[in-house]
């Protein structure tokens, strides 16, 4: 096993235990923190597949914002230091059977599939590369998807501060 | 076993189905919407592992790009509708909010 092998292994495992412990945790802070471990072993991953700057981008963005905008939501909504955050799941059963059958479709695709596959290339830095992508071949959906995250901030705050604004009216 | 693209795929799809069993059977939304996150992150697992075994360039890594960025807007806006609804009905249970059924 090289050191690639090994770290693999590594990452997908802890990968896999901290998402084992987002799904069954009961508490929904302590599978906040997991959520956390989980991230960060997927953006170890990206840079195993040499993706450097996805990496970085799933640190910055899902660790940094949307991780922290889950936070904010566990502690406005619930009562942290209550038991009221424990709480039970619904319906475990057949959702484990319906949830294990997708399971076992999609591991038997993947692993029967004969994939086309190329030679690895050398690892070459991708940030130049994907700026150039963005501004050349995807610049429509680079500029729709920056006109959607602005219209979905917005109206993410005229949703959250409604009362407000209603009153304001009056 | 020298870890290729099936690695990766099949890693992806534990993810997928851990984030799917959390959709599922949670009663918190915020605990869905954490699912809802592990699902994106194993799709964007095969987009980039696809990208640096495939023949298709960088195109899976801007791919990825735009599923994080909507991602994003999700999380925001899922947040805001969460809070309000906290305000209106005390409670972010999907079994509870059943206002629309009667």
């Amino acid at each position: 096993m090289s050191w690639y092998d090994v770290l693999f292994y590594f990452f997908a495992a802890v990968a896999v235990f901290s998402a084992v412990g987002v799904v069954f945790s009961r508490n929904i802070v302590h599978a906040a923190f997991y959520l956390m471990f989980t991230l960060f072993s997927v953006a170890a991953l990206y840079v195993l597949l040499s993706a450097d700057f996805i990496a970085v981008t799933q640190i910055l963005l899902y660790v940094g914002g949307i991780l922290v905008l889950i936070v904010f939501g566990v502690m406005l909504t619930s009562r942290v230091y209550d038991v009221a955050v424990k709480e039970s799941l619904l319906s475990v059963l057949p959702a484990a059977i319906v949830v294990g059958v997708i399971a076992g479709t999609l591991v038997w695709i993947f692993a029967t599939t004969k994939w086309p596959q190329t030679n690895m290339a050398p690892y070459e830095e991708t940030a130049k590369p994907i700026g150039s992508l963005l501004m050349t071949q995807f610049v429509l959906p680079f500029e729709l998807a920056s006109v959607l995250l602005l219209a979905a901030l917005v109206g993410a705050v005229v949703i959250a501060r409604r009362e407000k604004v209603q009153k304001g009216v009056e | 076993m020298h870890v290729g693209l099936n690695h990766f795929l099949i890693l992806s799809a534990i993810l997928f189905s851990l984030g799917l069993f959390g959709v599922v059977t949670r009663k918190n939304t915020i605990m869905v919407l954490m699912g809802i996150e592990l699902i994106l992150n194993s799709a964007n697992i095969n987009f980039i592992a696809f990208s640096r075994f495939g023949s298709f360039g960088l195109t899976g890594q801007v791919i990825a790009i735009f599923v994080i960025i909507l991602a994003a807007a999700e999380a925001a806006i899922l947040l805001a509708i969460v809070l309000n609804i906290y305000q209106q009905l005390n409670t972010v249970n999907v079994d509870e909010i059943d206002k629309l059924k009667n």
